[in-house]
């Protein structure tokens, strides 16, 4: 384990959701869930951040917002679909603006479906990018020794 | 005169759980305008009912915004059910006062965290969203769900609460009234807390008024204004009076909200007092057919539905005006000549639900 999975920054980013896995989002960080004991911080600043939590379908307004935040976030990075609009779009999968879940725009590594998602859920996801946050950063890392 | 600057405020922003965006123009430190851009959350809601039929579409409405969800899915069935004719069951109506007041609970008490974190501080924001998930507790053991109820239906609703469970809600209740009056102390008598709240951002009532301000944004204003009084669900058995401050600052915006929470509380053990056992639920036959307007009072003011049917299973029109697109015309106004560094608390103090207002 290095020092990455052990405290994660995560910034978190509300493409178009009715705000129900926003609050939970919030929730998993308060003293009930605290996701802060395990190092977990919430940022607000994407080049602070290791993790992007996004919730909601993607829409054409937003679209350009999540590739900036995307695109600042510093290497190794995992994405996480919070919630079924995030995943597939959802129950507004249908309507005119929406145009799909979060890997239309960014890719995606963990997909936590579930209408709203509960905390458990996303500590759960959360901790499955851990993972994934590690075996990025020795991919990388040996793409530079190969160097 | 000095130099003009314009910062860019969200969309991606700290102390915003969703995106808003403005544009503030400033002179030096102080906000002389403010521009706002909505519709990043936009998804075509509205559009949708003619993709999902009636019953289905009040788990849409329901999801129009995750906090207050269950008077967006009891707005949606009282505009069908006034179309169709139903009459729905006392204990229905009993029920449905009891969820209301629930969500509303625990939307204030999310605001208060919010707020709280606005002026930085942070356990505050923690002490108030601890007590929070009690009352999510609450509706996770009444409805399945913590922030999405999915018990509001066309007719009535889907679930009882068993007499028992209801007298155990009524002293939980109880309990946590004294957490909320400790959390309420704070609030409302320290010193910090009051610097930054006391005189900012005042809305004058003939400035609320004119610009179409609603629930306790108005209600601080001193207009005694809510569509509770109107007596829908069981609000008419029960008798209900609004709560007015009149200084219309941060500060009494607060404390209608805080009071605003006691007086939910009062409104549960009422309904809990009165309810008579009795079906839940009335038969639903036929399809919607005319026009109406519903209304009712959500934890940031006042929700409009329209809905305009011609007799099939799939709605012609529907047409929501949520509190938050009427509060921030107020917000604008209150903005101007504020300085920056209050701009978070003000954005704050409408309770802005961004995905309620852009649907």
């Amino acid at each position: 384990m290095s020092v990455l999975s052990k405290s994660p920054w995560i910034i978190h980013y509300d493409g178009s959701s009715c705000n129900g896995c926003d609050i939970e989002v919030l929730a998993s960080l308060m003293p009930r869930y605290d996701v802060e004991r395990f190092g977990v911080i919430n940022t607000g600043n994407p080049k602070h951040a290791d993790i992007l939590l996004l919730t909601g379908s993607i829409n054409e307004q937003n679209k350009p917002v999540v590739q900036n935040i995307y695109n600042q976030m510093p290497n190794p990075k995992v994405v996480i679909a919070v919630g079924i609009c995030a995943t597939s779009g959802g129950v507004f999968r249908e309507c005119y603006n929406v145009l799909g879940g979060a890997d239309k725009v960014v890719p995606v590594d963990v997909y936590a479906p579930s209408c709203p998602i509960r905390p458990e859920a996303l500590i759960d996801a959360v901790v499955k990018a851990l993972g994934i946050l590690e075996k990025k950063k020795a991919a990388s890392l040996a793409e530079e020794v190969k160097k | 005169m000095s130099k003009r600057t314009i910062i860019p405020f969200g969309p991606q922003h700290p102390v915003l759980p969703e995106p808003i965006h403005l544009d503030l123009v400033l002179e030096d430190e102080k906000v002389v305008e403010a521009i706002p851009s909505i519709g990043f959350i936009h998804r075509g809601l509205e559009k949708l009912v003619e993709k999902k039929d009636f019953q289905e579409y009040t788990y849409v409405a329901e999801r129009i915004c995750g906090i207050c969800s269950f008077i967006h899915g009891l707005t949606y069935c009282m505009a069908v059910e006034e179309l169709m004719k139903i009459e729905v069951p006392e204990r229905a109506q009993y029920l449905r006062t009891i969820w209301s007041e629930l969500s509303r609970i625990h939307s204030h008490l999310l605001w208060l965290g919010l707020t709280a974190d606005g002026f930085g501080f942070e356990s505050l924001f923690m002490e108030s969203w601890k007590i929070r998930e009690y009352i999510l507790d609450i509706i996770e053991e009444t409805t399945g769900g913590r922030v999405i109820f999915g018990s509001a239906k066309v007719g009535g609703v889907r679930r009882d609460i068993a007499p028992a469970k209801l007298e155990e809600i009524v002293k939980k209740l109880r309990v946590y009234q004294k957490k909320i009056n400790d959390l309420g102390m704070v609030f409302l008598d320290d010193t910090t807390v009051k610097h930054r709240t006391q005189g900012v951002g005042i809305l004058t009532t003939e400035n609320a008024k004119a610009l179409g301000a609603v629930g306790p944004m108005l209600r601080a204003s001193g207009v005694a204004m809510d569509i509770r009084m109107m007596g829908y669900a069981a609000y008419g058995k029960i008798g209900f009076a609004p709560i007015v401050e009149t200084e219309g600052d941060c500060y009494s915006r607060c404390k209608v909200r805080i009071r605003e929470l006691a007086q939910s509380i009062d409104i549960i053990e009422k309904c809990v007092q009165q309810m008579k056992e009795g079906v839940i639920e009335a038969k639903v036959t036929g399809f919607p057919n005319g026009e109406f307007f519903a209304r009712s009072e959500q934890p940031r003011g006042e929700v409009i539905y329209y809905a305009k049917a011609n007799g099939t299973k799939f709605l012609q029109r529907l047409r929501v005006r949520t509190p938050t697109f009427a509060n921030i015309t107020p917000l604008l106004e209150i903005l101007k000549g504020c300085q920056l560094a209050d701009v978070p608390i003000l954005v704050l103090t409408i309770d802005p639900c961004i995905s309620c207002a852009e649907r």
